[in-house]
């Protein structure tokens, strides 16, 4: 589902490279954790499978598209197979629960009768139902992260990129999230999570690959945190 | 299923544009004051030209050329010139006044000036026979001019033929303020056309601005490039197509008002009767050609706008 061979990325020319010669090969429904200390190249690698950032070199083939074959136009339609979840949410802060998950459907086309009948569906997945009318400031860090999941599963990809959903959420809440991924990686999504809370990592026991200064150093099945 | 989805979408787009245009309208307001004043020059220039341009026609109609003849032309020598000058091609009318025509025609027209006309009576009749011809086209007076030129024919002239001098005056006046307007109005619009491209383009980019989260939201969405960019576009045709309304309704007012309290029918040489009922018979032509501009100055500067500051490449 995901594949990447010996990709790097440097920002600027001459200075040390984000991501060193990254190879990972992820397959369909799999739940793999990435973690790794600030600035070890988490992030670069999220935004590499999202296009926000070009590789320097090596090869990205994510559900079957080559990002080198993509041209600038074809960025949005790849989007649209991946899911992405923030940290920092990224909710539309003028639009209630309903809407910002409606927002997602509406750029693709979606008729507002499909609509009306898709969002509940995804809102019960992320159990917010009876939240629809809120507005994003009235809900609580747990909550907002799950609308943010709803809005990135509505369309039904088959990849869910979260890049630490947790960051900004208490314990108890940061495992509501974390539960909601579980799920939605039952239903067959592909799950790509990064993280750097220890607790989540040992009690989930799933794939965990390393990352340190841009390299990969470790990549084990059913794992706990080490790094 | 696709062509649904597509009009769907395009309706999403412009009502998204609509929504930001009422959110905007604070910064909208400026880009709006000087469209408006963009497009109320252009149709004031139009209005203006068109106007001169029957004014001239109107005064052409008075042209005549008048030929002189001396006092030994026989009766059968005038008879025969008039035929020929009938048979020119650009000549309307022919009209002969005899020297005894011509004298009474000259004591009227000069009726105010005694000591003229006591000069004039105290020679003997001094005035000669005038044949007076009437042109098709003014402006193509040179076949005429060339024919009373001939040898044979100005043998029988006192003096060089005379292109009745004052209206021929007054057209040429009309005709200079025409070109003079003519050009203060292109270099007027292309000026404020330019500050208000550039004016809209400051709006959008500061819309931009406004909602950079939004849009970078909207992108990590997978918002198609025209999904973004559309809404702008269609904010700022909306200021195109309002600010048309307002030039038009302002140059209605201002006809409203002139026809009020100048009763005269003109201006100067404008004639405001004229230009009044060109502006109404053409009304629907000028509303036109007015939303077209705006729609096109609208358009032009918020896609330079969203090219420069929605970068869609990715590094």
């Amino acid at each position: 589902m995901i594949l990447l061979d010996r990709v790097s990325k440097t920002y600027s020319r001459g200075s040390k490279p984000s991501l060193d010669r990254i190879s990972l090969h992820v397959d369909p429904k799999e739940f793999v954790i990435v973690v790794g200390q600030s600035g070890a190249g988490k992030t670069t690698l999220l935004r590499l499978l999202t296009r926000e950032e070009r590789q320097t070199s090596g090869k990205i083939i994510v559900g079957g598209i080559d990002y080198d074959k993509l041209k600038d136009r074809e960025i949005p339609l790849l989007r649209r197979k991946i899911g992405v979840v923030f940290q920092d949410f990224k909710l539309l802060p003028n639009k209630t629960i309903f809407e910002n998950v409606a927002y997602a459907l509406e750029m693709v086309g979606m008729g507002n009768k499909e609509i009306r009948n898709t969002v509940p569906k995804v809102l019960d997945i992320v159990n917010l139902i009876g939240k629809e009318d809120s507005m994003p400031m009235q809900l609580s860090g747990g909550e907002k992260q799950r609308v943010a999941i709803a809005r990135a599963i509505v369309r039904q990809p088959r990849i869910l990129i979260a890049d630490e959903p947790t960051g900004n959420l208490d314990p108890k809440h940061a495992w509501d999230v974390i539960k909601i991924l579980e799920k939605i990686n039952r239903f067959g999504t592909t799950v790509l999570l990064t993280t750097h809370n220890q607790d989540i990592v040992n009690r989930l026991k799933r794939r965990v690959v390393t990352l340190k200064d841009g390299k990969i150093i470790s990549d084990r099945a059913n794992a706990g945190y080490k790094i | 299923m696709r062509g649904k989805r597509k009009l769907i979408t395009l309706w999403r787009v412009i009502h998204t544009g609509l929504v930001n245009f009422i959110r905007n309208l604070s910064l909208a307001i400026a880009a709006m004051a000087i469209m408006v004043v963009t497009l109320t020059i252009v149709l004031f220039s139009i209005i203006v030209n068109y106007t001169f341009s029957h004014t001239i026609s109107q005064i052409t109609n008075k042209i005549d050329v008048s030929v002189y003849l001396k006092n030994r032309v026989t009766q059968s020598q005038t008879d025969k010139l008039i035929s020929e000058i009938k048979a020119q091609p650009n000549v309307q009318t022919v009209q002969y006044l005899s020297k005894a025509q011509a004298l009474a025609e000259y004591e009227s027209q000069n009726s105010s000036n005694q000591q003229l006309l006591q000069a004039v009576n105290e020679t003997s009749n001094p005035i000669p026979a005038t044949i007076i011809i009437k042109p098709r086209n003014l402006n193509n007076l040179s076949s005429i001019k060339n024919f009373l030129s001939e040898p044979s024919i100005s043998a029988l002239q006192t003096d060089p033929p005379s292109y009745s001098g004052q209206e021929k005056e007054a057209i040429d006046r009309i005709t200079h303020a025409t070109n003079v307007l003519q050009e203060i109005g292109v270099v007027a619009v292309i000026i404020f056309a330019v500050v208000s491209v550039l004016i809209i383009f400051n709006t959008i980019q500061m819309a931009i601005f406004n909602r950079r989260d939004e849009i970078q939201i909207m992108r990590l969405l997978g918002a198609g490039t025209w999904y973004i960019r559309g809404p702008f576009i269609v904010e700022s045709i909306v200021y195109g197509l309002l600010s048309a309304i307002i030039s038009i309704l302002i140059i209605n007012a201002s006809f409203q008002a002139s026809s009020g309290t100048l009763q005269a029918s003109s201006l100067g040489l404008l004639d405001i009767g004229y230009a009044n009922s060109f502006f109404d018979n053409r009304f629907l032509l000028l509303l036109t050609i007015q939303l077209s501009l705006g729609i096109v100055i609208g358009a032009v500067s918020s896609l330079i706008a969203t090219r420069r500051y929605l970068k869609f490449k990715t590094k």
